[in-house]
């Protein structure tokens, strides 16, 4: 059988911001309907990752493609299309502080301007159903929810616009076990019940077991030595463990080992 | 634009002697000609953002309010107090030498051209600049204005023109309260407790200060209120991470607004001096 083509392709992509290198030559295929988890230490570029996909940061070289079509060329007009089909999962879900629950769920709706108030209300109720949020919650503002809570309307404000495409950044930090689960839940209840791709970061691995199709593993830049590849595993998640790079498994056991020392060194270095 | 990923190669060592020297120098001015150049994109894009579909009436009306009603008390107290400290200082002055009738003609004239849309645009940039500065920092920090972008919304025009146009709008009828109270203030103090006499104090006033005088002063003022409210949302768009961040911005914003109004005074001052020359030359000449 034919492979599809990719949905989202990152093409070689490098990225700095200034002297800070974050990306390096990083080629990447995400299929449609797949769910790809991006695994890897803090400041290894998982979430400029996600960034580059809608657009959000440009790459320094390299192309990013999202349905065959650079997102570098695309016009203003494009870009805002190309992302009315994309949801956005952010790490503190940055939800609207001036507006309500329901405005916030509603916004991306009213700025899409498809659909007339009442179909609206009815949707952010669907979705705020879906995602076991009290119909009560819609009048609270967002500084009056629980951490869990936000990411919970975040994640309802996302699948308001009906997403092809929905991207987590580390859905579950900063939850407890139970709420990270009942996100975990969530991302699989999204992908039951509609044909979405989907691009999550995250640190936790009970989320990468339960969630993923295919994992992706990065390593910081400043820790390679010159000319290695920054993706260290491509693959799914149950040979995670048995993966022969030593780097691979030290992530998914979570042990520190020698990386104390190391940071120390590093420290010291850096006086 | 900010969301645009820095692309400079790592800096190289500081070069020495005499090429050093000058890049020390030209280094600050190259990177001030970069920020002007982002800010002035920045802007055209704020300002385009007026006749867009993103300006939402609610966001402009709860602007205005923040702009208008909220800076109103500070204003109105601010031109009192500046009307009756001019009245005060000048006044000694102008007894010497026997002319504190023309104290009206003065202070009217300092205050409607200068002293009103100054005072209002400096008490703006602090009051509301700062804030918006700090609030477009805080969005910046919690990636709202990211959310904003991913929702098919420009941030820049959703965000920054209801808040150019509110700053555009209101300044003039905060100068007006400004202007207004600081010639109570002062004919207050020169009329009541100087005892200057009423009729001539009013009528140099009547003399010297023009409808052109007061057409300059709410041009200034409308000119303030757009470069500073621009200004403001600027540095909170390109806040850097942490409260830290936020604060530099807000501080960065009322700093660079406070400087621009007294650059932009300046020139605006000459320019309308030389018009007013050009097209009022009676009023000049009774004036010289």
């Amino acid at each position: 059988m034919a492979t599809p083509a990719p949905l989202i392709r990152l093409d070689d992509v490098s990225v700095s911001f200034g002297p800070q290198h974050v990306l390096s030559r990083i080629t990447l295929d995400v299929y449609p309907q797949q769910t790809l988890v991006l695994i890897g230490e803090s400041g290894c570029g998982k979430s400029v990752t996600l960034k580059l996909i809608v657009g959000l940061l440009t790459p320094t070289t390299g192309e990013v493609y999202f349905n065959g079509k650079s997102v570098r060329a695309m016009r203003e007009r494009e870009l805002t299309a190309m992302r009315l089909h994309v949801g956005f999962l952010f790490q503190q879900a940055a939800l609207f502080d001036s507006l309500s629950v329901f405005d916030n769920v509603a916004f991306g709706l009213r700025a899409k301007g498809e659909l007339r108030e009442a179909e609206i209300r009815d949707r952010v109720r669907e979705r705020l159903l879906e995602v076991g949020l009290p119909a009560a919650v819609e009048v609270k503002m967002p500084t009056e929810l629980s951490g869990g809570m936000r990411k919970r309307v975040g994640l309802a404000r996302a699948l308001a616009i009906d997403p092809e495409v929905m991207l987590y950044d580390e859905p579950t930090t900063g939850l407890d076990p139970i709420m990270t689960d009942v996100i975990n839940e969530l991302i699989l209840q999204t992908r039951s019940r509609r044909p979405v791709t989907s691009v999550v970061v995250t640190h936790e691995m009970r989320t990468v077991h339960k969630v993923a199709d295919r994992v992706v593993m990065l390593y910081p830049l400043a820790r390679l030595a010159p000319g290695e590849p920054q993706v260290l595993y491509d693959g799914p998640p149950q040979k995670l463990l048995t993966s022969l790079n030593p780097r691979v498994r030290q992530f998914v056991e979570g042990e520190a080992r020698d990386r104390l020392s190391e940071l120390r060194l590093e420290a010291d270095a850096a006086r | 634009m900010s969301a645009d990923v820095a692309t400079a190669e790592p800096a190289a060592d500081a070069p020495l002697g005499v090429a050093g020297a000058v890049a020390s120098l030209a280094n600050p001015l190259l990177d001030a000609m970069v920020h002007l150049g982002d800010w002035t994109l920045f802007s055209a894009r704020a300002v385009s953002g007026v006749v867009s579909r993103h300006l939402k009436r609610s966001e402009f009306l709860r602007a205005c309010v923040e702009v208008g009603v909220a800076s109103f008390g500070v204003v109105a107290i601010t031109g009192v107090f500046i009307g009756m400290v001019l009245a005060v200082q000048a006044y000694n002055q102008f007894h010497t030498i026997g002319l504190e009738t023309s104290l009206g003609a003065v202070i009217h004239m300092s205050i409607i051209r200068e002293l009103g849309p100054v005072l209002a645009a400096v008490m703006l940039a602090g009051r509301v600049g700062t804030a918006m500065a700090a609030q477009l920092a805080t969005m910046r920090v919690t990636e709202q204005i990211d959310a904003l972008a991913c929702l098919g919304v420009d941030p820049v025009k959703f965000l920054v023109a209801p808040r150019f146009l509110a700053c555009v709008v209101m300044i003039p009828l905060l100068t007006v309260v400004a202007d207004a109270l600081g010639i109570v203030g002062s004919t207050f103090i020169a009329l009541k407790v100087f005892h200057i006499d009423g009729f001539h104090y009013w009528r140099h006033t009547a003399n010297f200060v023009t409808l052109w005088d007061l057409f300059v002063g709410l041009f200034k003022s409308v000119v303030f209120g757009g470069v500073l409210s621009l200004i403001c949302c600027h540095r909170g768009f390109n806040s850097r991470a942490g409260a830290e961040g936020v604060g530099r911005a807000a501080t960065e914003g009322f700093v660079l607004s406070f400087v621009a109004v007294l650059v932009i005074d300046f020139v605006l001052g000459l320019l309308f001096n030389t018009l007013g020359n050009v097209f009022f030359p009676v009023a000049a000449s009774r004036i010289a």
